[in-house]
């Protein structure tokens, strides 16, 4: 090995041990485990697991700003629940969360397989599609809110220019255009995620199987069918869920574009929450909206340990 | 290179990858033009025929001006870099060493722990950004940047403590072997021998947190109140937008250089991330 050397050298410059108790502790396995593993555990123990405990209790309280609250049982969830603006704020998430994920593996997925030729350029051009992915997504958000700027975005102007509109398309305060819009901007910003590492998953995708299926006879559609999607599957499950979860709680383009307006059309989950819970002040009436995310998101979690469990078992 | 005949090479080439690039690129390019364009500019109707929506004759820097004349932006891009560098040295310090304890030591519960420490990478802050609140004042933290510094660390971490125990996988248990037969302590084999092997891993899991926790928003918008403490997202949220007023020259000047420095660390250090972002999410 070459860098042996180098390695005798490090070692031999360390400091005789002087056999200690709390050396000789620290040698023992489940102590030094123990000791590496607690910064982590306070950090989330204090800053996740004590914040889900009281969760539980405000959305089980008449708590407000400012009033500690009492028990009030399953109140704000049955109040929730027969809340038609919460009802359509459930809607919206999962039809946000679906069609942005279909539109941002499919447009993901086509641009993988564009990257995965050789040509000149690549590296610049791979660098800046992961653009959107990387900048601040609130401050990139704005670029978008002002592109869709009833009066002055550049969107209708250029549509007008080509003749294709004669009216001006009101983007974020129609109703039913406002979540349309809102997931344009989430497969925008997405779906560089998706490319990156679909392109990372092309990459394992070994030539000489296409090579063999072409000389073989089959087309390109047929090569990708049955070569390179069975092979990209593993690693689009976990991007899959991955992305489910981070849309699924999605809170920054929302609060940024329409703040869930125009009439609350484009409240998601999170953004409801924090209208009641922050905006209003009612605390437990906000908890049990956000709460309302989990047993959606743990089954998500699930079954992506599941699926990475039994692809590392394969 | 594309195979093929050169009309094939345009239809199923060129031209799709062109649209992609102008679709992904073209919002950072509007940010950009509006930056420089004077008011008088700026504000002409979709359908004017004077309108020159994509260049500006007339650049100017009164938006820049405005922004640092007319609000704290300087501080706010002073507090957010400080809490993404802070936030970023917490929780590679964790992760590093949790990331060791479970990929090198043996101990009881060593799965269950990685599995709940990966579990909670996947908690989204606006599933507990509510009841977090109330902790955060609890502790008297509200309205300082040590509410994020503390708070960012949960979703940092767990990433971290993933991608940095990917990599000590890989490095061979024979290395540190040979250290401790030498004579070294675990720490100590831990420390001068694994951890300088894993700097690669140590530079993708800093350059990822850094950009996560500059993106951070929730937190910030709900933990900060006052104008001084503010991040520059949360800064240019309340106070370039007056009632349904958006001042939209300042707005984008404060996106863009808000947008410079993740921009910049990210393209010195473009490989890291992608790799830091394939090998995470491939487990």
């Amino acid at each position: 090995m070459a860098d042996a050397p180098a390695r005798e050298d490090i070692v031999t410059r360390l400091p005789a041990v002087r056999p200690g108790a709390f050396r000789r502790l620290l040698e023992h396995e489940q102590f030094l485990a123990a000791l590496l593993l607690s910064p982590t555990l306070v950090i989330l123990g204090l800053f996740i697991a004590y914040p889900f405990a009281k969760g539980i209790w405000l959305s089980v309280s008449s708590a407000t700003v400012g009033n500690p609250g009492v028990f009030i049982g399953a109140e704000n969830f049955v109040k929730v629940w027969n809340d038609s603006i919460f009802q359509k704020a459930a809607q919206n998430t999962v039809i946000y969360t679906a069609v942005a994920t279909v539109f941002k593996l499919g447009l993901g997925m086509i641009l993988a397989l564009l990257l995965n030729h050789h040509f000149r350029g690549k590296r610049l051009i791979r660098a800046s599609i992961l653009l959107p992915f990387i900048i601040p997504t609130v401050l990139s958000t704005f670029a978008w809110k002002w592109m869709f700027d009833p009066t002055f975005s550049v969107i209708n102007w250029t549509l007008y220019y080509f003749g294709l509109i004669a009216q001006r398309i009101p983007w974020l305060s129609d109703s039913n255009l406002a979540l349309g819009s809102v997931i344009i901007v989430n497969v925008w910003r997405g779906m560089p995620f998706f490319a990156i590492t679909l392109l990372a998953g092309l990459q394992t995708v070994n030539p000489e199987l296409h090579e063999a299926a072409a000389m073989d006879g089959a087309n390109g559609w047929q090569r990708f069918w049955r070569i390179t999607w069975p092979l990209l599957l593993p690693v689009t499950m976990v991007v899959v869920l991955f992305s489910v979860i981070q849309t699924f709680a999605d809170f920054q383009l929302v609060y940024v574009l329409t703040g869930g307006g125009p009439a609350n059309s484009t409240h998601l989950f999170a953004t409801y929450a924090y209208q009641i819970g922050v905006a209003t002040g009612l605390l437990g009436e906000g908890a049990a909206i956000s709460l309302a995310m989990f047993p959606i998101l743990f089954v998500i979690v699930i079954l992506q340990l599941w699926y990475i469990r039994r692809v590392e078992g394969a | 290179m594309i195979r093929g005949p050169r009309w094939k090479r345009w239809a199923f080439f060129y031209i799709p990858l062109t649209f992609y690039l102008i679709g992904l690129l073209f919002p950072f390019y509007w940010m950009l033009v509006t930056s420089f364009r004077p008011d008088n500019e700026l504000y002409r109707s979709w359908r004017a025929a004077t309108n020159t929506p994509l260049w500006t004759l007339n650049p100017t820097l009164e938006h820049f001006v405005y922004l640092f004349t007319n609000t704290v932006f300087g501080t706010w891009l002073y507090n957010t870099m400080f809490i993404a560098i802070m936030s970023t040295l917490i929780s590679l310090f964790c992760g590093l060493l949790a990331g060791y304890a479970l990929a090198r030591l043996r101990f009881p519960m060593a799965g269950s722990l990685g599995t709940s420490i990966f579990v909670s990478y996947l908690v989204p802050p606006t599933l507990l950004f509510i009841p977090l609140a109330a902790v955060i004042r609890n502790f008297h933290l509200q309205d300082s940047p040590w509410a994020l510094i503390l708070t960012s660390p949960t979703f940092l971490i767990p990433f971290c403590t993933w991608l940095l125990m990917g990599y000590f996988k890989t490095i061979p248990r024979e290395l540190e072997e040979c250290a401790r037969i030498d004579g070294a302590t675990r720490l100590q084999a831990m420390i001068r021998i694994v951890f300088p092997i894993a700097t690669p891993g140590i530079l993708s899991a800093g350059i990822f947190a850094f950009t996560l926790s500059w993106n951070e928003f929730i937190y910030a918008l709900v933990f900060l109140s006052s104008p001084q403490q503010k991040t520059v997202p949360v800064g240019v949220v309340s106070e370039l937008i007056r009632g349904d007023v958006y001042f939209w020259g300042p707005l984008m000047a404060g996106a863009l250089l808000g947008s410079v420095p993740v921009a910049l660390i990210y393209s010195f250090f473009v490989e890291h991330y992608v790799t830091g972002l394939t090998g995470a999410v491939k487990g």
